[in-house]
């Protein structure tokens, strides 16, 4: 017994430092399973405070950006109200579908990751809000990821540009489906895999989200087909898509929540125990 | 022995905020960031309390963890070079760092160099290597590794140097 206590006073810098490189390979290997890194989020008092402040700092400097995107889209929803007055049927078909099973809120975001391989990013709307897990996150452009962690007044944000992040997505002209991944190189560029061999695609297409998740509706906008290629296994092409959004200026945001998704959750995954 | 003191908690607390609100915005050319928190490490006092040293550096890595949602990469790598920190003070400085009364401000640039290039390469390689956590983008790190270390060590000698005050 005294030898043991000799042996960890002696090695006691040697003890605490494998204790605690032990901790942050924990930390490290949680992280990287979905869904699972509780512990160490920026979503939290402290974190989320501080980035709240600072970009009410700096997001003055960014003002003009973000009026021009502002006028942009309302150019762009006028001209749909003005042109659909004689043809009422197509833009009330889309009205419906939206104030019927969606909720839409605005937010800012606060603190913006893009250069790493695991991007996250914070906004100022949190469980006070009525935000919660899985709630889906677009621009006026495009889609910016899934909310993965709340707190009381923040809230985390999974990027599309993380490694991690898997989201279903279409060809706007045909019903062809795949996976929305990224590779971790170009902050403009993602890949979609897993699109049949079949599909008709080609350079300059639309890809838009598909609608089989309960996260996002079907239809908004993600990007354009840059080029593609063939998988290895020959079955499958791998597209890279040149996204509409600019994952490295982003201010305002809307957040989606599915109002049928615990209904769709309790269909799809009945009872297994 | 209070190796802890006012001077090392108001440099910990800034540091950790400039590298959370500064320096990870950088992204220079697309995806290149500077870590130069990690000079709370490399300017510790040496004469120090080990156990605690080893604790504050595991502390610093969390913090910008928190901020950077990063898991534990940067406390793994922070935790590792207060680790093996004698080995290369006793490999960068020699004779100065045996006598135990060697303060960073009066050593000679091209030591103090040597000392932080290998520190802040050992840091980035851990850091990436878990961040990115797959063998078969060893080139992508090597690369991350590389550039990122160019940087910061760029960033180190400059910080040091502002702050230095030398007697002379």
């Amino acid at each position: 017994m005294q030898q043991i206590i000799n042996f960890v006073i002696r090695n006691k810098t040697s003890l605490l430092f494998l204790l605690l490189f032990g901790i942050s390979l924990a930390l490290t290997i949680q992280s990287h399973s979905y869904h699972k890194s509780k512990f160490i989020n920026s979503a939290n008092f402290i974190t989320g405070g501080i980035y709240d402040k600072a970009s009410g700092v700096s997001n003055y400097f960014d003002l003009k950006t973000q009026n021009d995107i502002l006028i942009e889209e309302n150019n762009r929803l006028r001209s749909q109200v003005f042109n659909a007055s004689d043809s009422t049927s197509k833009i009330i078909i889309d009205s419906i579908s939206y104030s019927g099973r969606y909720k839409i809120q605005s937010a800012r975001i606060i603190n913006n990751n893009y250069a790493s391989s695991k991007n996250y990013l914070t906004i100022n709307r949190g469980e006070k809000n009525g935000i919660k897990e899985d709630f889906g996150v677009i621009t006026s452009k495009g889609i910016v990821g899934i909310i993965d962690n709340t707190s009381n007044g923040y809230a985390r944000v999974l990027s599309i540009l993380n490694t991690k992040s898997k989201i279903n997505a279409q060809l706007k002209t045909s019903d062809q489906f795949g996976s929305l991944e990224w590779d971790g190189k170009s902050s403009s560029i993602v890949q979609l895999t897993d699109i049949s061999k079949f599909a008709p695609v080609r350079e300059g297409d639309t890809i838009v989200t598909g609608g089989k998740s309960s996260i996002f509706p079907k239809g908004i906008p993600i990007g354009v087909v840059d080029n593609f290629e063939l998988d290895i296994s020959g079955d499958t092409y791998i597209v890279n898509i040149k996204l509409f959004n600019d994952m490295t200026n982003l201010s305002h945001v809307y957040i989606i929540e599915n109002l049928d998704s615990d209904e769709i959750k309790l269909l799809e995954n009945p009872v297994d125990d | 022995m209070t190796s802890l003191n006012f001077n090392s908690i108001i440099r910990f607390v800034v540091l950790v905020l400039v590298q959370a609100l500064l320096f990870n915005n950088i992204n220079f050319l697309g995806n290149i960031n500077p870590y130069p928190y990690i000079l709370f490490i490399l300017l510790f006092p040496v004469n120090n309390n080990r156990s605690l040293f080893i604790f504050m550096s595991f502390m610093l890595g969390l913090f910008v963890d928190i901020f950077s949602d990063s898991g534990g990469v940067h406390a793994a790598s922070c935790v590792t070079i207060a680790f093996i920190r004698p080995a290369v003070l006793k490999f960068a400085f020699g004779m100065v760092y045996e006598h135990q009364n060697m303060k960073f401000n009066n050593t000679e640039f091209g030591n103090r160099l040597i000392y932080f290039s290998i520190l802040i390469a050992i840091h980035h390689f851990i850091m990436f290597t878990m961040e990115i956590f797959n063998i078969s983008n060893i080139i992508l790190i090597l690369q991350k590794t590389l550039f990122s270390s160019i940087f910061t060590i760029i960033l180190c000698v400059l910080i040091s140097v502002l702050f230095s005050n030398k007697q002379r």
